[in-house]
């Protein structure tokens, strides 16, 4: 089973949208997929329509992985279950704190669904936290949406920094420039320059599309309810390469 | 999706989700139309065996306007489908695409084939059941059977409601509604029972356990009677499997039976009529001595992975022609048992055997079942002990070979019994033999397979154009087997002392005292 953790210190990159889409495909290749929606504000569950509620919340999810199954959903496609979100969630961090070794406990949670799933995306809120710490050390590869601006390169190394400060196991970092905006000739250059530069940047670039906001509006993956459309291919082209990384 | 949770048969009905039905879920649940109706034909896939089905699992090799995709559903929601790629059944698991499929299958079906169990051709209109948030919380399906195998038939149209998970509440809520709905007959088998029952057959109903219900009273005759017929259903069961080489357990099982059937008939000889024992253990020694050469092949190729594995100085490699000559011996060998399996002699001995054993009666006296199993098992038990206790550490290896049948012939005594006996206890007394059984089987499965392989050896030297490195590894490969041998003999005194200690004879007295109460 690999963990794929979609995750940037930075909000409103394209995360969700990564996760959902890619989770998406994962299942369309034939792979048992999990998105774990780790975000209180419950994007991934809202575009998958299932409600942000676990039962017993946060505290009941990280005592015990019986918990955390009995929480799974399906989603409309096939090979393809969600862990919705949980309001509770915004707690975590100090629900984490209350438990031993904090930070390996979402891998421990995790190991039993082994038999269950080959891949499980981690959708993360922003922000370097508790929790955060504890999703880098589950992951097998941390997919980081970058907006392509110096602004967020700064931040990828801040990540990439804040990795090899760990102890122990260390994910794999492959970040993709997203929400590019063709219109802005800083956009183009740093997209079309950044992965020839760095090995842990993807050759994909997500583009600002708006099929992909209508995502919300339709409440699906782009990649399923417009398998054509450039927004839907791009996404093809990035799983393409992160099943590649991921092995 | 989840496999099905509740069926309708749907009497006088289309492919058509009735008004009615529409109207009773309407106000919680929209039924939204999947795809459009579509034809396909149905192959249900397990081992002979039924190991899919006894672990809750489903396979179907589903063909439509495209190429065949196979599915494998689990009563806990499992769902994981994967094209056919053109595969030709029966098939292992093994020989399936590369993917979770596959993975899934291989370690339940081991040994086993997987082959078609029954075919339909089915017309199926699927819908969601959406809540007011558009989310699917369960899948309605509307099938027509045409069942082709066991037995042609059309069956009622059936209607299936199917959880999503998490959403078990609903779809029960739902099927409820369904249920409160005239002309749906709840209950409905799955599609496969369905399919089966065209042709009297059930899913699982395949075991090599010998499951025959005895009581405590009855003749001893007839219950001797009943554990033969029960060997011979499986003996019979497994000829066409051994014949068109399925897979090997089919042969395993056959051996087993014909052993077993040995056995009963050494033991119980004096339970049944003057000299039919007598007449039909040649017969018997006939058919299994037939199965030898070519079980004792397949053992061979079956742990050669593991053998060539574990080589130490030579490379895995280097066995091919090792590999090559057990695959053409065993292809001569299987060629031969075959031939046997379809002679007059082969179906003049079962049809003789089922008549004879059809034709038994109950004497005017004689004891009954409880006593004829006390005495049996009693008398095996204590020969076991006996040749066990006369073992030393400068005892032959024949004597370890007699005593490990002297514990089959216990083992299978127990079995033919079990009905009889309290199940904890039965289970724990095969359990304690069964650890001396192994030690034994390991003991002289080595020795066997030493001794072959120095066999080859020298024929293929003979036979020229064997390269020397392939030799080197046959000694590499014959010296761990010996390692294994040792190892395995060494356990032994440990082993039969767990087997005989004080505490396990007297469960095992109390065991066999206390039949049928």
């Amino acid at each position: 089973m690999k963990i794929l953790a979609t995750y940037n210190i930075k909000g409103g990159v394209g995360k969700t949208a990564a996760a959902v889409n890619l989770s998406h495909l994962a299942a369309a290749d034939g792979l048992r997929v999990l998105i774990a929606d780790l975000d209180p504000q419950a994007a991934a569950s809202f575009l998958f329509r299932v409600r942000p509620r676990v039962k017993g919340g946060g505290a009941a999810l990280i005592r015990g992985s019986r918990e955390l199954d009995k929480a799974i959903k399906g989603t409309d496609f096939d090979g393809l279950d969600l862990l919705p979100a949980d309001f509770t969630f915004r707690n975590l961090d100090l629900i984490l704190d209350d438990t031993k070794k904090p930070t390996q406990r979402l891998a421990r949670l995790l190991r039993p669904l082994r038999a269950s799933y080959d891949m499980v995306f981690l959708d993360c809120p922003p922000g370097i936290s508790l929790l955060s710490e504890a999703v880098l050390r589950a992951a097998d590869v941390v997919l980081a949406p970058i907006i392509p601006t110096t602004l967020s390169v700064r931040t990828l190394d801040q990540l990439t920094e804040f990795i090899d400060g760990l102890d122990g196991h260390r994910p794999e970092i492959l970040a993709f420039c997203s929400m590019i905006d063709r219109r802005k000739r800083l956009h183009k250059q740093i997209a079309e320059e950044l992965p020839a530069e760095r090995k842990d940047v993807a050759a994909t670039a997500i583009p600002a599309l708006s099929l992909i906001e209508q995502m919300a509006v339709r409440r699906a993956p782009v990649t399923a309810f417009a398998p054509r459309s450039e927004a839907a291919r791009s996404y093809a082209r990035l799983w393409a390469e992160v099943r590649a990384r991921a092995g | 999706m989840s496999a099905d949770l509740h069926n309708f048969t749907y009497m006088n009905g289309d492919q058509q989700v009735p008004a009615a039905v529409r109207e009773a879920l309407a106000p919680l649940y929209s039924v939204v139309p999947f795809r459009r109706t579509r034809t396909c034909r149905r192959t249900w896939l397990d081992t002979f065996d039924w190991r899919l089905h006894r672990a809750g699992l489903t396979l179907e090799s589903v063909t439509g306007r495209g190429p065949a995709e196979l599915v494998l559903s689990g009563t806990a929601g499992e769902r994981i489908t994967a094209a056919a790629n053109g595969t030709r059944w029966p098939a292992l698991a093994g020989a399936l695409p590369s993917g979770p499929l596959r993975d899934r299958l291989e370690g339940l079906t081991e040994f086993r084939a997987l082959l078609p169990a029954a075919k339909a051709a089915s017309t199926v209109s699927e819908f969601r059941l959406c809540n007011d948030d558009g989310k699917t919380v369960a899948w309605l399906t509307v099938e027509q059977l045409h069942a082709a195998t066991p037995a042609a038939a059309d069956l009622p149209p059936r209607l299936s409601v199917t959880p999503v998970r998490g959403y078990q509440g609903q779809a029960e809520r739902i099927a409820r509604c369904l249920a409160a709905q005239p002309g749906l007959l709840p209950d409905g088998l799955p599609a496969l029972d369905a399919v089966l029952a065209t042709g009297g057959l059930a899913p699982g109903e395949y075991t090599n356990k010998i499951d025959v219900e005895l009581s405590a009273t009855m003749p001893a005759r007839l219950a001797l009677a009943a554990v033969l017929l029960r060997l011979l259903d499986t003996l019979e069961a497994n000829v066409g499997g051994t014949v068109r080489d399925i897979d090997t357990e089919f042969l395993h099982d056959l051996r087993v039976s014909v052993r077993r059937t040995r056995t009963a008939l050494k033991l119980g000889a004096g339970l049944l009529p003057d000299g039919l024992a007598a007449q039909y253990q040649p017969a018997f020694k006939w058919l299994g001595d037939l199965t030898t050469p070519t079980r004792d092949l397949d053992v061979h190729l079956l742990t050669f992975g593991a053998g060539a594995a574990g080589l130490t100085s030579a490379r895995p490699d280097d066995l091919a022609p090792f590999h090559r000559y057990l695959t053409q011996r065993r292809a001569a060998e299987q060629d031969r048992l075959a031939r046997a399996l379809r002679s007059a002699r082969f179906t003049a001995l079962i049809t003789a055997w089922r008549g004879a054993l059809d034709g038994l009666t109950a004497p005017r006296q004689g004891p009954d079942a409880a006593q004829a199993a006390a005495k049996i098992i009693g008398r095996a038990h204590r020969r076991v002990l006996r040749q066990g206790r006369a073992i030393t550490a400068d005892s032959p290896p024949e004597d370890l070979h007699d005593l490990r049948k002297r514990c089959k012939e216990l083992r299978y005594a127990l079995e033919f019994f079990a009905s009889l006996y309290d199940p904890a206890a039965h289970r724990r007394a095969v359990r304690e033999l069964k650890g001396l059984q192994d030690c034994l089987g390991t003991y002289q499965d080595c020795q066997v397979q030493e001794e072959e392989i120095r066999v080859i050896a020298t024929e293929m030297l003979a036979a020229g154009d064997v390269p020397a490195t392939a030799l080197l590894a046959m000694g590499d490969l014959a010296s761990h087997i010996g390692q294994r041998e040792r190892q395995a003999r060494g356990e032994f005194a440990s082993r039969f002392a767990a087997f005989a200690s004080r505490p396990a004879r007297q469960r095992f007295r109390a065991l066999v005292a206390g039949a049928g109460s």
